[in-house]
């Protein structure tokens, strides 16, 4: 036992190391701090999880634009424990986006980021930036299809840039297509660019941690003046300081071994995402969505007027960016406590709201057209024959049911048709049909005028009145 | 030797303000000039793309009697500068219209949304985009929904029997291809 601690002397006189981390652990932090301060740990654990699993996975991974795909399989279905290691880091990475969204609004409701620690603000802001930019980049190196298309997403959306949209773009396909150079590209981007980006601010924001020391639970009544803070904090610290290990580290410890807890169990019961088609460009059978923590961001794009698409691309990020960035550290003094500040929470909630509205939305992709929906069965058109059958019929076969919706089948792009005969007259179906509308082509150069007029039967016939009760009964069912 | 030495050492403890300024520039200068060997040939590298120039390819993609009139179909065929480790991801496609007896017209898969692949829907005569409700009529032009402009056309031509087609860049926003 005395050798051990001999050893240990020796190797700290030399190095310094264990007083070092004897003195981050011990150092003061104030009374008070609860379970809301555990969420910046988990981020860290979080992280740490991403790191040593990806290390894992590269160990497997072919960062070959032919071989990828082949090499991901392999990982998946034949790999011990591949699947299991995927679904990790997967997890970990959503872990990861969502711990780091609730430590943001924690410390921005709390007033956490006010003087001395608006660096640390800014750097947290630039922390969640490069986590969504490596979440993003690693669905990318997923290399199959809704992967590769994606890359066509990112890059239109660059293309979008004043002046610099075309150089951006051509950067981020490696070229002028997708091809060889994509992938290998977006594989440096995503294992050694972004993390070696996110080490540094890592540590920068763990050092500003140290340096300002945790911020003390806000009090009511109790403002931040620069000219007066940094004396009662220090005489807070001095009077009722308690040391950070084990007084307040131990809820990291449990909360972060619930992280790991829960992200192996999803892992494991939910598994890694689902590998698509293979990556290739001229197979059209995709959807290329984002994974989640971008998705209400896709849903957007989709439910601003068409003609705003360009500079909502090109403004909406930079104006979220520059707000979240400069806006709390200009705020830097006053109140904290939550109950003082009601717009800080009530931006909060909004800021919440719209991305889970959003969410939502992009889950459900209303917007896109179902091209899936079968040709509507008799039982619900009513007929075998005759000119409202033709029309059910035409009603799919010229995409109308791929955005609309009859008893239940078909698309939420426009209005559920299955009453329409009730609401519009034989003239105002035939108009709407033949001129198109907002999100509606104009069928007028499409439809023969037998075709138009079976449509119209059709569309007459979807009468809550005329509909028999097995018609009725139908609709119900499904 | 040592003891010869230490003398010339301790000297060099105490330099002049000037000198030590000097050296401390010197330093620095050396430090960056050392830093930017290092750092251009390695932005260079990453930036490459940006000065690389990329081919425009006539690929042949069937003959002439492979396609019937008024029919809009997909054909697939190579990107410009395929490498060799691309892969199937070297592979791209147009739909193509053959609109008379050596005339053909043919489109970009991409919207000009936001670039997703869009799909013929032969039985409505309409391009649908999945992602966000784009829709085309037969002849590229906007039918409904977010896109901006039409589905850019790719050039299209018939030689020896065999129809070509330009593969070229990704049309994106903005981006004139070359």
């Amino acid at each position: 036992m005395k050798l051990v601690e001999r050893a240990v002397k020796a190797f700290d006189e030399r190095t310094g190391l264990i007083t070092a981390l004897r003195q981050v652990a011990l150092h003061p932090i104030p009374p008070g701090t609860g379970w809301s301060y555990v969420f910046g740990s988990a981020v860290m654990i979080a992280l740490i999880i991403q790191v040593v699993t990806g290390t894992a996975l590269a160990m497997g991974y072919v960062s070959s634009a032919g071989e990828a795909y082949q090499a991901l399989q392999f990982i998946t279905n034949n790999a011990f424990m591949g699947n299991f290691l995927r679904g990790m880091h997967f997890f970990g990475a959503s872990a990861m986006v969502l711990l780091l969204g609730i430590h943001m609004t924690q410390v921005f409701v709390m007033g956490c980021y006010k003087y001395p620690r608006e660096l640390n603000w800014i750097t947290g802001v630039a922390l969640l930036i490069l986590v969504v930019a490596i979440g993003f980049t690693g669905q990318l190196l997923r290399w199959d299809q809704v992967a590769v298309w994606a890359v066509v997403v990112a890059a239109e959306q660059a293309s979008r840039v004043p002046i610099l949209g075309a150089s951006v773009a051509r950067f981020i396909l490696g070229g002028d297509t997708i091809g060889a150079q994509t992938l290998s590209r977006f594989f440096a981007l995503h294992v050694f660019f972004i993390p070696g980006l996110i080490f540094a601010f890592v540590g920068i924001h763990l050092l500003l941690v140290l340096h300002d020391g945790i911020s003390e639970p806000p009090v009511l009544g109790e403002k931040v003046d620069p000219k007066t803070y940094l004396g009662r904090y220090h005489k807070l610290l001095a009077e009722r300081g308690v040391p950070f290990w084990p007084d307040a580290a131990w809820r990291d410890v449990v909360f972060g071994f619930a992280v790991v807890v829960a992200i192996a169990l999803l892992a494991l019961f939910v598994g890694a995402p689902r590998l698509g088609e293979p990556p290739n460009p001229s197979l059209l059978a995709q959807d290329p969505a984002p994974d989640w923590y971008l998705l209400w961001y896709y849903a957007a794009l989709a439910l601003i007027p068409h003609g705003l698409t360009a500079p909502f691309i090109v403004l909406a990020p930079l104006l979220g960016i520059l707000i979240v960035l400069v806006v709390p550290p200009l705020w830097n003094r006053g109140e904290r406590h939550p109950l003082k500040r009601p717009w800080a929470v009530a931006a909060t909630i909004i800021v919440w709201l719209m991305v889970g509205t959003l969410w939502l939305e992009g889950i459900k992709a209303p917007w896109s057209p179902r091209f899936e929906a079968k040709p509507l069965p008799v039982s619900v058109v009513g007929v075998a024959s005759g000119p409202v059958y033709r029309g059910a019929v035409l009603f799919h076969d010229k995409g109308c049911e791929f955005c609309h919706a009859v008893a239940g089948y078909g698309g939420a792009r426009g209005p559920d048709l299955s009453t329409i005969g009730d609401d519009l007259t034989r003239d105002e179906i035939t108009i709407r049909i033949l001129n198109g509308g907002y999100n509606m082509p104009a069928y007028a150069a499409i439809l023969r005028p037998d075709e138009l007029s079976d449509i119209v039967a059709f569309l007459q016939s979807r009468s809550i009145k005329r509909l028999s009760p097995a018609q009725q009964q139908a609709m119900a069912a499904h | 030797m040592a003891n010869e030495s230490r003398p010339a050492a301790e000297a060099g403890e105490q330099l002049s303000p000037e000198r030590r300024v000097f050296l401390a520039r010197l330093s620095m200068v050396l430090a960056a000039i050392g830093a930017l060997i290092v750092a251009i040939p390695v932005v260079g590298f990453i930036l490459g793309p940006l000065f690389e120039k990329f081919p425009r390819v006539w690929r042949r993609v069937g003959a002439l009697n492979d396609f019937k009139v008024g029919e809009t179909v997909k054909v697939d065929f190579l990107d410009p500068s395929p490498l060799a480790w691309a892969g199937v991801a070297a592979k791209t496609a147009a739909w193509l219209r053959r609109t008379g007896e050596g005339s053909f017209v043919a489109f970009t898969l991409h919207c000009t949304h936001l670039g997703c692949p869009v799909r013929w829907i032969a039985t409505a005569d309409l391009f649908l985009c999945p992602c966000h409700g784009g829709v085309f009529y037969a002849d590229g032009s906007v039918a409904a929904g977010p896109p901006p402009r039409p589905l850019p056309g790719v050039p299209v031509r018939v030689r020896d029997g065999q129809v070509e087609i330009l593969a070229s860049a990704v049309p994106l926003s903005r981006w004139r291809s070359r």
